[in-house]
């Protein structure tokens, strides 16, 4: 609610309005708005003057000059009985008297306006609805005011205390109005955010559950531990690729639109580096549930038709993306072709140690000390059997590493061999080819079921 | 640290090992596939094996198997030696010191 005190200009929110009106003040009322004002702010709490009656325009433009024409009518009233100084208050009759007629027209004749500026306003009004109502039973009061007003003092004297009672009866009420309408505003914020956010945790569910993941029930709590890991990630990484697909974009309307150098390399580098975030993620990850990464569960499933170590395969990627790259120099199809050579030898390797590592742990689980009778021995030999495995299974961290470790490093390698609109291209080129893969997931999850 | 200069310098591809790590045969499968034959010191067969992963760890070997060493030089870990094989520098590397010849 505007307030306006022309005893403190500073506060007054209507502005240029208020300052025009306190001219008027001054010019018409000399020091009697000053006593009104403050007397407008004990009784009714609304911070109204009267001249500011005087100043309203039929757009409805102040839409608090309707609310404080009433008020003006009712502080008139009220102030002037309330006045210690009585010498004043007979200077004031007559203008009581000038303005009764004034304000007796103003109701009816702006009510209408009134009521559209009401319509009319929208955002900063949020008490506008109840100022209607206010304003009606403002102008209940006026009416039978107005009509004693050309009746004794005695008279008026109780119709200014009945006012009183009434207007902070009124102040109340549009107080408590004012509050519960914020209160409402706040509440329904709130609905409309959890709306949202259901909506969002719906297609998250949606999505996962056409991964095929596995969506305990709410009241499963046993492996919670992990599957908080697992399921993290999964939403880090379904932001990330939303992010992955924002620079795209811009990668690719940069490209489109033949940007120079310079700023394609900036964009390019963007991209690069935003590839980085995935690997940190990935790590986090597997140290809290490497089994996760590795699974691929987080991928979509034709992603995980090409899984290799939690991820996909470089040399598998620079096969596609050599034919798509062309125009290369010599010299730049030598360096890819070694690269993916280079590649494929480092993914042979990590892949025979992962086999030497399953190898090994079938070993420690298999072997059992052929004819041992005493009790204590099985059971530490079981305990040592279960605590070399648990050592070698810890390594598989490593492995994962190592893999991610040779994606980056492959990636890295081959942005080295290329001119930045070659790098920009690939990077085009790898994303189009996983969106593709992902497309077909989506097809072929929704694929008719006889 | 001793034995490890010792026995790193005795041949121009030298690898650390141990006979449980898994990881260490990744790395070994690599140096065969470039056509190196590097010496294979497996430290829990080893008289000093423990003084000797200290001395690796030391040198900033995490973790410190597989430890490898090209011409006497200390390369690095899993990690180095894959990285230094993408940008092509591992196969430079085995040719300077003569481990291998293409």
């Amino acid at each position: 609610m505007p307030s306006f005190v022309p005893a403190t200009p500073a506060s007054n929110s209507i502005g240029s309005e208020g300052n025009v009106v306190q001219s008027n003040q001054n010019t018409d009322f000399g020091s009697f708005e000053h006593s009104l004002g403050f007397r407008i702010e004990d009784a009714i709490n609304l911070s109204r003057t009267d001249p500011v009656f005087n100043q309203i325009k039929p757009n409805g433009r102040a839409l608090g000059t309707d609310i404080q024409a009433r008020a003006f009518n009712k502080s008139v009233v009220a102030s002037e009985r309330d006045q210690s100084s009585t010498a004043s208050a007979s200077q004031r009759i007559p203008l009581q008297k000038e303005s009764q007629p004034n304000l007796l027209s103003i109701p009816g004749g702006h009510s209408e306006n009134w009521g559209d500026s009401n319509m009319a306003d929208t955002s900063p009004r949020t008490d506008s609805s109840s100022d209607d109502t206010d304003d009606r039973n403002q102008r209940l009061e006026a009416g039978p005011s107005a009509a004693l007003g050309a009746s004794d003092s005695s008279g008026r004297s109780k119709e200014k205390a009945v006012d009183q009672k009434t207007l902070r009866r009124l102040a109340q009420n549009r107080e408590a109005a004012r509050k519960s309408r914020l209160r409402k505003k706040a509440y329904v914020q709130q609905l409309e955010s959890s709306r949202l956010k259901l909506t969002q945790l719906e297609q998250e569910l949606q999505r996962a559950r056409q991964q095929g993941i596995f969506i305990s029930s709410s009241g499963d709590q046993s492996h919670s531990s992990n599957g908080n890991g697992a399921m993290a990630f999964d939403v880090e990484y379904a932001r990330w690729l939303e992010e992955q697909n924002r620079h795209i974009n811009e990668l690719r309307s940069a490209v489109n639109s033949h940007v120079g150098d310079t700023e394609l390399r900036i964009i390019v580098d963007n991209v690069t580096t935003h590839f980085d975030d995935i690997y940190r993620l990935k790590d986090t990850a597997a140290k809290a549930d490497v089994f996760h990464i590795l699974s691929g569960m987080w991928k979509t499933p034709a992603e995980r038709c090409f899984l290799w170590l939690g991820g996909f395969r470089s040399s598998e990627l620079l096969k596609l993306l050599i034919s798509q790259l062309e125009p290369l120099t010599d010299q730049q199809m030598m360096g890819l072709y070694n690269l993916q050579q280079t590649s494929q030898q480092a993914e042979d390797a990590l892949s025979q140690g992962m086999e030497a590592l399953q190898q090994s742990l079938a070993e420690t689980l298999a072997n059992s000390p052929p004819g041992s009778t005493e009790s204590s021995g099985n059971v530490a030999n079981y305990m040592g059997q279960m605590a070399m495995a648990m050592g070698k299974l810890g390594t598989l961290e490593g492995f994962l590493r190592q893999a991610d470790n040779l994606r980056q490093q492959t990636l890295l390698q081959m942005h080295r061999l290329l001119t930045t609109r070659q790098s920009a291209r690939a990077l085009l080129a790898i994303h189009d080819y996983f969106s593709r893969l992902r497309a077909l997931s989506s097809l072929w999850l929704a694929r008719p079921r006889e | 640290m001793d034995r490890v200069r010792e026995l790193a310098s005795k041949k121009a591809a030298v690898i650390f090992t141990k006979s449980s790590c898994c990881m260490c045969h990744s790395i070994k499968s690599l140096f065969y596939e470039l056509g190196a034959s590097p010496a294979i010191h497996e430290l829990d067969h080893e008289a000093s094996g423990r003084e000797m992963e200290w001395a690796l760890r030391n040198l900033g070997c995490t973790p410190s198997v597989p430890a490898v060493f090209i011409g006497g030089r200390f390369i690095g870990s899993a990690k180095d030696v894959i990285s230094y094989h993408v940008d092509g520098s591992l196969k430079q590397m085995l040719i300077d010191a003569k481990a291998i010849w293409f």
